[in-house]
């Protein structure tokens, strides 16, 4: 018997990551999609809605396109990786992997790694559209600093909630409709793509709070709007820290259920 | 130590007996078969011997570990080959059993893997381009790649034309001749009596038989079918040993041109056994 250690969970996992990244850019239907469509909606919205916001000098583009990334982050994070999961658990993925000395975080990380990536790309574009297209402004280092603790948590509480949900999604082809419902009522809800939010009842701003994507929009639009706009916000402030900790709450809860309901292969009947 | 020892193995999906008491022993190095009709229960049992299922009852020993809780350097001695995988199709052959080799500590080296399955000229083809029996060779490679001291073939062959079939039994006798202890599941009675040293007959969630491919079912003390033709008409006699009764016809001076002495086939047992728990 050979007495050779098993490679470490870091070696594995850069494969995984490596092996999730080759497969998705081979998937030409996917990866336009995800790219794609978060870019198309903000160009749709940002060209619709072009009043500005009273006395500020902002338009409703401008805002659409600090918004917007929430949903790109929503997609590329939650949906992907919900989606993603329930396929590798449908196509044997996930048995074939469990019958080798692989560690479930190794698998966990890859699929991260594979989020991270497409997310900063899915970002990079819609900020891209937002300074070239909208004249959205550039913001400063420390609005940066902002961004990416902001974008760190954010795609890491919507990668982990994702693959909790997978476990309920039966049907890889029936995910992506599963997963979409809450991403659209979210987004409705929570100042994406109906701003001001405080057009909205005061109820479903209150149910709205309960979901990180009220915190990650108002926060993009923290770092990319000017001070003036925080009066748009439900509170009337930009209330950072409440932000960091509901998401940090969202990353605590995403990952106890993670755990809680990952399983390597379909429910045993 | 025995590769696999199975007492009183029991699995129910919701109320549904699937499994019905087992008792299994695999000894090391042998190549052993578990023959039976869909719905019998093998793939059960050997998604629980692989640990990718949780039984109701009884006790399991895969190289010496319960598979129920086994960890990952038990899984590193174990190779599975698995039924209906249609994941990776965006990968090519040689990238697939690459990252797989790479997550084991001593793999066989990709190449010789891939042209030990036969699709080394395959090797720079997407999986998905792959035929039915070339996607299948992909899976044995993924299953041998790290060198398992015990190799699970469920349904291997499914799909293979003849041909593909005889390349892939010399596979499994290379594999064995290494010292690797097999366990493969088949319908078929032929690749069963061509590769296995032991086997077992699997119906209705119970072992009905078990035995070598000689021995099964009372095959060697069966009695032989002896058939001539004699003044026209046809002879048949069911005997324990035909030596008495050719010295009689021989005697006799009867013309034995016609004659034929037959033992029961691997599959007249088989299907006489499955047929008796229906």
């Amino acid at each position: 018997m050979t007495t050779l250690a098993l490679p470490s969970t870091a070696t594995t996992s850069l494969a995984r990551g490596w092996i999730e990244l080759l497969q998705f850019l081979r998937d030409r239907t996917a990866m336009i999609f995800t790219f794609a469509f978060p870019a198309m909606l903000l160009l749709l919205f940002g060209t619709i809605f072009k009043d500005s916001y009273n006395n500020t000098g902002v338009s409703a583009s401008q805002v659409y396109s600090a918004s917007m990334i929430a949903y790109g982050i929503l997609t590329t994070a939650f949906v992907t990786m919900g989606a993603g999961v329930a396929l590798d658990r449908e196509d044997g993925t996930l048995k074939r992997l469990h019958g080798t000395p692989i560690t479930p975080t190794a698998y966990v990380m890859g699929k991260l790694i594979l989020v991270l990536a497409l997310s900063v790309a899915e970002t990079a574009t819609l900020i891209l559209v937002g300074l070239l297209v909208f004249d959205m402004p550039s913001p400063d280092a420390a609005h940066w600093l902002t961004f990416a603790w902001l974008f760190l948590l954010s795609t890491f509480a919507c990668t982990a909630c994702g693959i909790a949900v997978s476990s309920i999604v039966k049907h890889a082809r029936t995910a992506g409709a599963i997963l979409n419902v809450p991403v659209v009522a979210l987004n409705f809800l929570s100042g994406v793509f109906i701003h001001p939010i405080t057009q909205l009842p005061g109820w479903l701003i209150t149910v709205a709070s309960f979901f990180p994507v009220k915190w990650m929009s108002q926060g993009f639009r923290y770092v990319f709007l000017p001070d003036s706009l925080k009066q748009y916000e439900a509170a009337g402030q930009w209330e950072l820290g409440r932000t960091a900790l509901v998401l940090g709450a969202w990353c605590v809860i995403g990952l106890v259920l993670c755990l809680v309901t990952f399983r390597w292969t379909e429910r045993d009947r | 130590m025995d590769a696999i020892e199975v007492r009183g193995l029991r699995k129910t999906y919701r109320g549904q007996e699937a499994v019905r008491g087992i008792d299994l022993t695999v000894t090391r190095g042998e190549v052993f078969a578990l023959l039976g009709p869909n719905g019998a229960g093998k793939t059960t049992t050997v998604e629980i011997l692989e640990g990718h299922r949780k039984r109701t009852g009884g006790t399991v020993t895969v190289l010496g570990d319960d598979p129920g809780t086994a960890g990952r350097t038990w899984r590193a001695r174990i190779g599975v080959v698995l039924q209906d995988a249609d994941d990776a199709a965006d990968l090519t052959v040689t990238e697939m059993v690459k990252h797989v080799a790479g997550l084991y500590a001593d793999p066989r080296p990709v190449a010789e893997v891939i042209d030990l399955v036969g699709l080394t000229e395959k090797k720079g083809s997407k999986i998905r381009a792959l035929s039915g029996g070339q996607r299948r060779r992909v899976d044995v490679a993924l299953g041998i790649v790290g060198r398992p001291e015990l190799l699970f073939l469920d349904e291997p062959t499914t799909g293979f034309d003849p041909a593909a079939r005889r390349q892939f039994w010399d596979l499994i006798r290379a594999l064995a001749a290494e010292g690797t202890t097999i366990l493969l599941t088949t319908h078929y009675l032929e690749e069963a009596e061509a590769l296995a040293d032991r086997l077992a007959v699997l119906a209705d969630g119970r072992i009905v038989a078990e035995g070598t491919p000689a021995t099964l079912g009372g095959r060697a003390s069966a009695g032989a079918k002896v058939a001539w033709r004699e003044n026209g008409t046809n002879r048949v006699e069911n005997v324990a040993d035909p030596t008495d009764l050719i010295k009689q016809l021989v005697k006799a001076e009867i013309d034995l041109s016609t004659l034929t002495i037959t033992r029961p086939t691997l599959e007249d047992i088989y299907l006489n056994l499955i047929g008796a728990t229906r």
